[in-house]
């Protein structure tokens, strides 16, 4: 075993989780939201997720094609991808609840999870349809913002590129954001006033329904803005690619205390770094015996261990019990 | 007596049909089709037994002399009917719900994959292995027992989970078997990894079947004790507690329901069931790797017992009948048959169908169709097909 | 009131499969049609490889047909989705032995469908030529039947490591490899011969992963190999070769010919310029590569896809066999045709083809090219960095 080896590339790999962790965050950040009012998981997420991303990549292209791409102020194009991308798939979240689970909000809870699983099927063939009938390709690549692609070294052993902060910076954002939306205005006190108790909140005067589309539009514009950020970051996406990272993310909402938005995030970063961890370090400390292929593995297991312990997740109230 | 003569006609014209059809993917859902006719017709109990009985028993075989294909899809069929009666005792009946549940299909699968093949020679050296066939009907057993021990130890843990994290966790868990089966071949090759294990033998066969017919007799066996352990479990003691505890967990155990005990025997059967299909699986496809055991497989049982009705054991056959046939016969045949329209060049509304662009080929969108059934269905009759007569009066009342 | 229903609803399924009773009934007629099918994942995350499958085998049907509607006879391509399922290719494959006009099946993807679904075919002869499954198994079970025009993973992967060891000439090398059955195989194949040369592994490891490829590339940049090998397929090799060089590896990169496709540079960039990658296609600058990629792009609008140059290749091989088989106007066996097929020389773009006992090619011949610009248009420049030919191992008894 490499000790010197183990303690160099120490802070790289925190910093990796780290980044991994934010990424997940983000995309957590929707399931936890719609969770969080009507103890459903919305297994479409993943699709909604995906659509924000291929909203951004044909955005992008389309720039790029024009050549505006390279001379636009890159913030501004990111920020207006972005927004594009959220818009869309807010847009798709709402007409999603509208059609497949507002009829069956009376239903047993696991009916309109097999309804979401349809719906996810659905709409990875659908997004397949599109792009093939559109630009006849199945895997689409980012255009790279090239001033996002520098890199800086902040010490021998630890370097950072530039589209990794705008991803840690836009989670910590959209995370505040969503805090103090649910916390301190009037249609947050609404939206938790229905995740309570949704007879009681329509006999104070809420419009239930209204509140819960704009939970799903809410909860869908961070999943877009989470798929732009994803195709910048990692660069290559396919109508599939949402499926594994949704699910990543939803264990890390679990994780975190599902319906807790802080939760979501700690969630996110805890299950980054155990992956950054068992991925980097697992071939090192066996001598190759194990090796990154095990890190699922391990984070499922470290997240078995932790839900055995704390059951209601990280940050999940232990008290209140539905019937 | 109209709806008796109906059903015997029904069931008699339409299997005469697929001999005279063979290739015809419709004709034989029509004979389907007559199964579940005469399962609802109100008809005399004895009728509708020596109906039925004679469908799977005598005409199934028959059929499968003209069709081989139709013989497999029955296969399957009764390979995902103990699937979904197995997970609907874990979902329908205690309210545990389990995202991982073919974790269980897999470990039956493997314990007969390693020790009725080659595979096990290099595990535990020497040339003894595999096993002489006939050590598959043991087996039958020992996946059973092996399955059900890893039921129990999923179990044991998460006991105190509720709803969805109890859903993750068993997700984990999946995911868990199905990666360990994917890297276990080293530093010791239990599973040969993602190159999987083969040949794997066959039973031997009484009086010289051939093997298609030996596998559906074998899976129509096992189904046919499933669902008799099923209904006994479903009025016993214990199926009654499962009950409870899915309506109430707190009230189950103040009035006295042994909580562990009780749960830990849901994930035990549930797990059992799919455990002695994994070594007809196994068996059956001579060829096992970890591709066969994903999260989607696991979705796609909890889709049956769900589309279904939950908790209700005719629910969760005709689920996984009616999800096993739109995937491996209704859709294929439809692209087939779009297809066979696309090669002969018909025109439809002044198009020519041979000119599609490939982007439209429609093996391509299966999944698609499924996807939006599984929604339709959930919208229209979100109850399942056949309600457990409980869950019917529940959503009577809303 | 809801068994009501069910009933009702029953009777008017039945009616309406009655109504439609003449549709589905296919044409009851086979003699003059001769159906080619392919089995391969049309939908789910392998589609696009798939696709290149069924698009290989479209093409080559089309160009090569002639002799065989000349001689009377109907030549149809029947696409079966696998869904990369070993359960869903099985009951396929009972569906196509069932329709007696399919003479052979081109196909699957993934080795774990193979072997199942040709267990199926070999019940009643039907011949299989696969495109791109290199697991030693699929062949070694030795059936009449079952052939294939890839390389196996241990010829491929000892090519690998003859070039690495011998012109590339480095010392370290660390290996990481997709866990499928192909990227494994071919990686071990790799790192077990390059180890006999004497090259040091610094690593070796695999990955279900396919965008963040960080914690990998860490351990690597910090190991600082002289060469990094991927065993895998493009849609993954390129993101984590990208990855690697934008966060400072060094190291040349090296894989097999799942990298052969021009998405490769349209996703790695500039980054991926000057990887060297194996594979038994010819240049695509030979005139035959050449023409089989123009056409391509021009029939389907888009770069074949890794297996698509195969598949053609199988596909033409098996119509030279029905060619042979069908002459005078006879009805076609799917006996007659598996023992055609074997004889069956055939030269096309991935060499010269003839197939041993076992149903391997007898002798592999492997190109290592060298990716030389990001301009996926000009995938076909690659240029040729060495010239291999190796023999398939013979059967192991």
């Amino acid at each position: 075993m490499d000790f010197e080896l183990l303690v160099r590339i120490f802070p790289q790999v925190l910093l990796d989780g780290l980044l991994l962790g934010f990424m997940y965050a983000l995309i957590a950040l929707g399931y936890t939201m719609v969770y969080g009012v009507l103890e459903f998981i919305n297994f479409a997420h993943s699709e909604i997720f995906i659509v924000g991303a291929f909203v951004g990549v044909e955005l992008l292209l389309g720039l790029k094609s024009r050549g505006v791409l390279d001379t636009a102020p890159w913030p501004l194009v990111l920020l207006g991808v972005m927004l594009a991308g959220m818009l869309a798939s807010g847009a798709l979240a709402v007409t999603i609840e509208r059609v497949a689970y507002r009829p069956l909000r009376a239903a047993p809870r696991l009916i309109p999870l097999i309804s979401a699983i349809g719906m996810s099927f659905f709409l990875q063939d659908v997004i397949r349809l599109t792009e093939s009938l559109w630009r006849n390709a199945f895997n689409l690549v980012y255009p790279t913002l090239e001033p996002l692609n520098e890199r800086f070294e902040l010490t021998s052993t630890l370097d950072v590129s530039a589209k990794s902060l705008v991803v840690i910076v836009a989670a910590l954002l959209m995370l505040w954001g969503l805090h103090a939306l649910v916390n301190r205005t009037k249609i947050g006190t609404a939206i938790r006033a229905v995740a309570e108790d949704q007879a009681a909140a329509s006999l104070m005067g809420i419009d239930v329904n209204r509140i819960i589309s704009l939970t799903f539009l809410i909860g869908g514009a961070m999943g877009g803005a989470a798929g732009v950020l994803f195709g910048v970051q990692y660069g290559l996406i396919n109508p599939y690619t949402g499926f594994i990272p949704g699910l990543k993310a939803f264990t890390a909402a679990v994780l975190g205390g599902i319906g807790n938005i802080p939760g979501a995030m700690l969630g996110g970063i805890v299950l980054g770094l155990l992956e950054a961890f068992a991925a980097s370090y697992m071939s090192l400390l066996t001598g190759g015996a194990f090796g990154a292929e095990y890190k699922d593995i391990f984070a499922f297991s470290v997240l078995i261990l932790i839900l055995i312990f704390r059951p209601k997740g990280l940050l999940g109230e232990v008290v209140r019990e539905r019937a | 007596m109209i709806a008796a003569t109906a059903a015997v006609a029904f069931v008699a014209l339409s299997s005469a049909a697929v001999a005279l059809f063979p290739r015809s993917i419709l004709v034989f859902l029509l004979f389907q089709g007559s199964l579940l006719y005469a399962y609802v017709a109100r008809i005399p109990g004895w009728l509708r037994a020596t109906l039925l009985g004679a469908a799977v028993l005598v005409l199934m075989p028959v059929i499968g002399t003209y069709n081989g294909y139709y013989l497999e899809v029955a296969t399957q069929v009764g390979i995902f009917v103990a699937l979904a009666l197995g997970l609907n005792i874990v979902v329908g009946l205690a309210g545990l719900l389990d995202l991982g549940y073919v974790a269980f299909f897999a470990v039956g699968a493997y314990s007969w994959a390693i020790f009725g093949s080659p595979h096990a020679n290099v595990l535990f050296g020497g040339t003894g292995f595999p096993l002489p066939s006939w050590w598959f009907y043991p087996f039958l057993l020992i996946g059973l027992t092996v399955a059900a021990g890893t039921g129990v130890v999923l179990g044991l843990p998460v006991l105190r989970l509720r709803g969805d994290y109890l859903a993750i966790v068993t997700l984990g868990f999946g995911e868990v078997i199905r990666v360990l089966a994917n890297n276990l071949d080293k530093p010791i090759n239990v599973t040969n990894g993602p190159r999987g294990i083969t040949p794997i033998s066959r039973p031997p066969l009484p009086l010289e079947v051939s093997y298609a017919v030996g596998f559906y007799f074998l899976a129509l066996l096992i189904v046919v004790v499933v669902i008799l352990v099923n209904r006994r479990l479903e009025d016993s003691h214990i199926g009654r507690a499962w009950e409870a505890i899915r309506e109430d967990q707190l009230a189950a155990q103040a009035m006295g329901v042994p909580l562990v005990r009780a749960k830990l025997l849901a994930f035990a059967s549930g797990a059992s069931f799919a455990g002695v299909m994994g070594v007809v699986f196994s068996a059956k496809q001579v060829f096992i790797n970890p591709e066969s055991f994903t999260f989607l497989e696991s979705i796609g049982v909890l889709a049956m017992v769900i589309l279904g009705g939950m908790g209700s054991i005719p629910g969760a056959i005709v689920g996984a009948t009616v999800v096993t046939v739109l995937n491996l016969q209704v859709l294929k045949g439809l692209s087939l048959w779009l297809n066979e329209l696309k090669n002969a060049g018909v025109t439809i509304f002044g198009y020519n169908l041979a000119n599609l662009p490939t982007q439209l080929e429609p093996a391509k969108y299966e999944r698609m169709i499924f996807g939006l059934i599984l929604v339709l269905m959930m919208i229209f009759r979100p109850q399942g097909i056949f309600p457990a007569r409980r869950r019917q009066r529940e959503l009577g009342e809303q | 009131m809801t068994s009501t229903r069910i009933r009702s609803l029953v009777a008017l399924g039945a009616a309406l499969a009655v109504a439609l009773l003449p549709l589905g009934s296919g044409p009851a007629a086979q003699g003059k049609t001769i159906k080619i099918a392919t089995q391969s994942p049309l939908s789910g995350g392998q589609a696009a490889l798939g696709e290149g499958i069924k698009l290989g085998t479209q093409l080559a049907i089309e160009k090569f047909k002639v002799n065989l509607e000349k001689a009377g006879f109907k030549v149809e391509l029947v696409p079966y989705d696998d869904q990369a399922k070993p359960d869903v290719g099985v009951s396929n494959a009972k569906n196509i032995i069932a329709d007696k006009a399919i003479m052979v099946v081109i196909g699957h993807l993934n080795s774990g469908v193979a072997i199942p679904s040709s267990e199926v075919y070999k019940e009643d002869n039907l011949p299989m030529i696969s495109p791109a499954n290199t697991n030693e198994k699929v062949t070694d079970r030795g059936y009449p039947n079952v052939n294939r025009v890839c390389g196996r993973d241990d010829v491929q992967g000892p090519v690998g490591a003859e070039f690495a060891a011998g012109t590339l000439k480095v010392k370290t090398a660390y290996v990481l490899h997709d866990k499928t059955t192909y990227g494994q195989g071919v990686a071990e194949a790799f790192k077990n011969d390059l180890e006999k040369k004497g090259v040091k592994i610094v690593g070796f490891e695999g990955t279900e992963e396919k965008s963040n490829f960080d914690p990998i590339v860490t351990p690597i940049k910090a190991k600082n190999p002289e060469l990094v090998y991927f065993g895998g397929i493009y849609d993954q090799a390129a993101p984590f070769f990208k990855q690697a060089k934008e966060k400072g590896v060094k190291a040349k990169f090296l894989g097999p010919d799942g990298l052969d496709s021009s998405d490769f540079v349209k996703i790695g960039g500039k980054a991926v310029v000057g990887t060297y990658y194996t594979t038994a296609a010819a240049p695509a600058s030979s005139a035959q590569a050449k023409q089989f990629g123009e056409e391509y792009k021009k029939k389907f609008g888009k770069n074949p896809e890794p297996y698509a140059a195969e598949s053609y290749v199988a596909t033409a091989i098996a119509i030279k066999a029905l060619e042979e088989v069908t002459k005078g106007g006879k009805a076609p066996t799917r006996e007659a045709l598996g023992s055609a097929i074997r004889k069956v020389k055939y030269n096309g773009m991935t060499g010269s083809i003839e197939f041993d006992d076992k149903g391997d090619p007898k002798k592999a011949s492997y190109y290592v090219m060298q990716v030389t610009t990001d301009n996926p248009e000009k995938w076909s420049e690659n240029k040729e960095a060495k010239r291999l030919a190796i023999a398939a191992p013979a059967m192991k008894k």
